[in-house]
């Protein structure tokens, strides 16, 4: 599939500004979908509310654009109802992890198949720029003008206690390793999460002395820790995501017997 | 899978839970709340295997989400709460409203503000039922008043919610689901699927009266929707800053229920021409109905569906009437919307009944009231 057949390019120009994440993102994806082999038209992808959450609308496939924290509700229904369907949630860390958080962690306890891409961009950036769940200690946003006094929600280490079949978090800048695990979230049966930290240069970096993208992506490499090359398990899990150490790999890979199965809904759609 | 069409002895709430398996009702979210969680028990027990799907979730607003999700992939979807569940999902409903969504919301009513009196009745969320959410929008709404209305309102709500791809209210309360009675299940049922794109039948969805409703995308099909909350144009183009495109948009979907309102409104008449008339529904219908059947000289409109209100039967009941009275288990809620029809009409002394505490007024109450107002 070309990547125009994928994209509405109809749609365009986008929402996203000048060296939002979201593109890397969303070019990862298409090469995970396309490499898993998956048809658009048995797809659909559901959205929140926020710039993670208009991907889907971008998508050459029908889409449901939601209310604010409720996509993997949303899509708990949409997969039960018709189980044929393969179901993508694209969403941010402030729909995920704040707004919500209820569903995510239940989402992840029920374990009904479904591929959740969450863009952790740190902020708030539609609304312009104020302090989200997963800013990193001390730094600045719009609503914590003298250093965010609060620590970060730890969104993959959640999900992988909460029961997820799959878990990884990468940022904007392994996008090979991305790519990958996109491809095993899409092809694992059960709920699955990719977390990818990325950058808004236009309200993160601009506030936190990295106003340029590049600056961003080097941030990210040179404080990302490999979870699968730390054999020290403090360090796995020293501190929480981004204050001061980004751990990436895959968190988690297992088997759970997905809802679907356990209440026998599959043969039936 | 349905009961047979016979004779039954059941209570309301379960009453509901039939009329939603006639109905085709395919997916039930909901979440456990008194006086409405016996819905909840029935269909978990019911939606199973290839007969559906049954889940409960985390709160209330999951629910409805997912309920919506369900609707989108084609299911007959409903929930079932009361009053504190209901305000968690008004923004839900909001939502459903602007995405043109068919969904079943029971709301077993109860006292409130807040936790209140959870074991009573009450007719507190009418308004909310019609304003809950943000912004402009129409819903249809059913207020039953025996265990037989569970169960053929409940057939309504989902009939009228697919045929105008709108949230439909089964808007019943504590005394009416927990009251056991006889519910008389027939052959045959008008049921309502949805207008489906991309498919052609000769059915009642299919004859809508206006253009005002557009086919449904079910979603798999290839049809490519965009479904969204946001304004959006016709084929689904986000343009939350084109004034015209929400103006259209918000405006049709108003005059879709609006205009229809004579093909969705139900009642009741008893003693059309009185000089007394009480106007009333749900359970502070049935002192009312006592009162207009044992006196000939009072009558009684019912109203079954209350959302959009029926503008028409109301200015029948006031016209020629000296006196009106509203009966209501609120402090006066569909009250000034009926006195507004009523003056119009040409009837000037309306008057309410309104009854807190959880219990609905009682024949005695109905008469002393309307003695006071110097009838009888």
């Amino acid at each position: 599939m070309d990547i125009f057949e994928f994209y509405r390019k109809d749609r365009w120009p986008h929402v996203f500004c000048p060296g939002c994440g979201n593109g890397t993102v969303m070019n990862c994806f298409f090469r995970a979908f396309n490499e898993a082999g998956l048809s658009l038209d048995n797809t659909v992808f559901v959205g929140g509310i926020g710039c993670s959450s208009r991907v889907p609308l971008y998508i050459n496939s029908d889409a449901l654009h939601t209310t604010h924290g409720r996509a993997i509700a949303f899509a708990t229904g949409l997969k039960l109802a018709k189980p044929g369907l393969k179901v993508v949630v694209f969403t941010g860390d402030g729909d995920l992890g704040a707004i919500g958080g209820n569903h995510f962690i239940n989402g992840c306890r029920r374990n009904v198949d479904m591929t959740v891409i969450c863009i952790n961009n740190n902020i708030y950036g539609m609304t312009g720029g104020q302090a989200s769940i997963t800013t990193p200690h001390d730094f600045l946003s719009t609503t914590t003008p003298y250093g965010n006094k609060e620590y970060p929600f730890d969104l993959a280490e959640i999900a992988v206690a909460a029961g997820a079949n799959y878990v990884a978090r990468w940022t904007t800048r392994q996008v090979h390793e991305l790519t990958k695990s996109m491809k095993s979230a899409l092809q694992k049966k059960g709920f699955t999460l990719v977390e990818v930290v990325s950058q808004c240069p236009t309200n993160f970096g601009r506030r936190n002395k990295m106003a340029d993208p590049a600056q961003m992506l080097d941030w990210f490499k040179a404080n990302t820790v490999r979870r699968d090359k730390t054999k020290n398990a403090e360090l796995d899990h020293a501190d929480l995501n981004l204050a001061g150490q980004i751990t990436v790999g895959e968190f988690v890979d297992r088997n759970r017997e997905c809802f679907e199965e356990l209440i026998g809904v599959e043969k039936h759609g | 899978m349905r009961i047979p069409p016979g004779e039954y002895f059941l209570q309301g709430n379960d009453a509901c839970v039939e009329g939603a398996l006639a109905s085709g009702v395919r997916f039930f979210a909901g979440y456990p709340i008194t006086p409405s969680t016996e819905i909840a028990e029935g269909l978990a027990q019911r939606l199973k295997g290839k007969d559906g799907v049954f889940l409960q979730m985390e709160d209330e607003i999951a629910c409805i989400s997912a309920v919506i999700g369900a609707s989108w992939g084609g299911a007959k979807a409903m929930t079932a709460t009361s009053g504190p569940g209901f305000s968690l999902m008004q923004e839900a409903i909001g939502y459903a409203a602007m995405s043109e969504t068919p969904v079943v919301i029971v709301n077993v009513m109860r006292g409130g503000p807040s936790t209140g009196q959870p074991t009573k009745a009450s007719q507190g969320d009418v308004m909310q039922t019609k304003w809950g959410s943000h912004g402009d929008y129409q819903v249809i709404a059913f207020a039953p008043a025996s265990v037989q209305e569970m169960f053929d309102l409940t057939v309504e709500c989902f009939n009228y919610s697919e045929k105008y791809r709108v949230p439909a209210f089964l808007l019943s309360d504590a005394e009416i689901g927990h009251m056991r009675g006889l519910l008389r299940i027939p052959e045959k049922l008008k049921i309502i699927d949805r207008k489906e794109m991309g498919i052609r039948r000769t059915d009642e969805a299919y004859d809508v009266p206006d253009d005002l409703v557009k086919p449904f995308p079910v979603f798999g099909k290839g049809h490519k929707a965009i479904i969204t909350g946001m304004t959006h144009t016709e084929n689904g183009r986000i343009e939350p800053e084109d004034s015209k495109v929400h103006s259209d948009l918000v405006t049709r979907l108003n005059e879709k229920v609006l205009r229809n309102r004579k093909d969705i409104n139900q009642w009741e008449m008893i003693g059309e021409g009185s000089k007394t008339m009480i106007i009333s529904y749900g359970s502070s219908a049935l002192g009312p109905k006592e009162v207009a059947t044992t006196d000939p000289n009072v009558g009684l409109l019912r109203l079954k569906s209350i959302w959009p209100l029926p503008e028409e039967p109301i200015a029948q009941a006031a016209k020629g009437a000296q006196r009106i009275l509203v009966c209501e288990m609120n402090l006066g809620q569909l009250y000034f919307s009926i006195k507004r029809v009523a003056h119009d009409a040409g009837c000037k002394q309306v008057e309410l009944l309104s009854k807190l505490g959880g219990e609905p007024p009682t024949p005695s109450e109905v008469r002393h009231k309307i003695r006071s107002m110097g009838a009888i």
